[in-house]
C-alpha cells in the first residue's frame, strides 16, 4: 500500500488528530495527513463534527453546574455547620 | 488578624454549600463522594485561614481546596491504572487493559463498519436548549473508565493545561492524547447508540 493511501485509510490516525487539533497546534506533517485524510473521508469529517458538538455539550454542563444547579438535603447543610461551628468554638 | 475578618465560616454553608457541592458532584459523578469532600473542604479551610489573602473571593478560595480534593480522588481511583510510556504505537500503551470495543480494523486502521459514525441530525445542536442531549453525555461520561473520565473532565470542564494534567496524574503526553482520543471515540459511540 502506497503512503498516500496508507493515510487515506487509516480513519484510526486521523481522528486521533482530530482530538489532538482541538487542544493544540499540529506539527506539518499531522497537518498534512489529516488533510489529505479528511479530503476524501466523509466519515472522518462527520466524526470531526460530532467531536466538537460533544466538545460544546460538555462546556454548556460545565456552566449549567455553576448556575448552582443542585442543592445539598438541608439536614446534611445544617450537619456541616455544626461541624463548622464545633471547631471554630474549641 | 485582620485577614480572617474577610473569612466569615458561619455564613459558609448557607452561602457556597450548593455551589460546591453542584462543582464536586459534575467531576466525581457521585453524590455521596461530593458531599463528603465539601464538608472536608470547609474543615481543611478552618486549618489554614490563615493562607486566605483576600485576593479572591471566598468562593473561589474554597473551590481551589476543592479542587485539589477533587484530584485526590482522581488520584485514588486511578491507582494500580498506572500507564507506561511507548510514544511509538501510542495506541498500545497501557491504556488497552481498559475494556472497550475496538473501532478500527487492526490492519489499516479503517473505520469498523458497525462503528463508523452515522448523521445524528444533532451535529449542529445548541447545548443550551438541548437537554436530551445533555443527559445522555451524562450518563455516557459515567461510563467511562475512571482514568479516562478524570482526564476528559479536567481537560473540559477546568480547560487545564494539559502538562498540569500530566502532571497530577502521572501521565506522558503521549498517554494523555491517546486517553482524550479513547475517551471521545467511547463517548461518541455511546451517543449514537443512545440516540438513535
Amino acid at each position: 500500500m502506497g503512503a498516500i493511501k496508507k493515510i487515506q485509510y487509516n480513519c484510526r490516525e486521523a481522528t486521533y488528530l482530530i482530538e489532538k487539533r482541538q487542544h493544540v497546534r499540529l506539527s506539518i506533517k499531522e497537518r498534512i495527513h489529516l488533510l489529505i485524510h479528511l479530503s476524501g473521508c466523509s466519515v472522518c469529517r462527520l466524526f470531526q463534527q460530532q467531536s466538537r458538538m460533544i466538545n460544546r455539550v460538555v462546556k454548556g454542563m460545565f456552566k449549567e453546574t455553576a448556575g448552582e444547579e443542585r442543592r445539598l438535603d438541608e439536614d446534611v447543610k445544617r450537619e456541616m455547620q455544626d461541624k463548622i461551628n464545633e471547631r471554630l468554638t474549641r | 488578624m485582620a485577614k480572617i475578618a474577610v473569612l466569615e465560616p458561619r455564613q459558609w454553608v448557607s452561602l457556597y454549600a450548593d455551589y460546591l457541592y453542584s462543582y464536586a458532584v459534575a467531576r466525581l459523578g457521585d453524590e455521596e463522594q461530593a458531599r463528603d469532600l465539601v464538608q472536608e473542604t470547609f474543615l481543611a479551610a478552618l486549618e489554614r485561614t490563615e493562607q486566605f489573602r483576600g485576593e479572591s473571593s471566598e468562593r473561589t478560595w474554597l473551590t481551589a481546596i476543592l479542587k485539589h480534593k477533587v484530584i485526590d480522588v482522581y488520584r485514588r481511583r486511578n491507582s494500580g491504572l498506572r500507564a507506561t510510556g511507548g510514544a511509538d504505537r501510542p495506541e498500545m500503551d497501557g491504556t488497552d487493559r481498559e475494556p472497550e470495543q475496538e473501532f478500527f480494523e487492526a490492519d489499516n486502521g479503517h473505520w469498523k463498519e458497525a462503528y463508523a459514525p452515522r448523521a445524528l441530525g444533532i451535529e449542529d445542536a445548541d447545548p443550551l436548549t438541548n437537554k436530551e442531549l445533555g443527559s445522555i453525555l451524562q450518563r455516557c461520561l459515567q461510563k467511562l473508565p475512571a482514568l479516562w473520565f478524570s482526564v476528559f473532565s479536567m481537560k473540559h470542564m477546568d480547560e487545564a493545561a494539559t502538562e498540569m494534567i500530566c502532571d497530577q496524574l502521572k501521565l506522558t503526553p503521549s498517554n494523555f492524547w491517546v486517553i482524550i482520543h479513547r475517551a471521545k471515540l467511547n463517548l461518541r459511540a455511546c451517543i449514537q447508540k443512545a440516540w438513535v
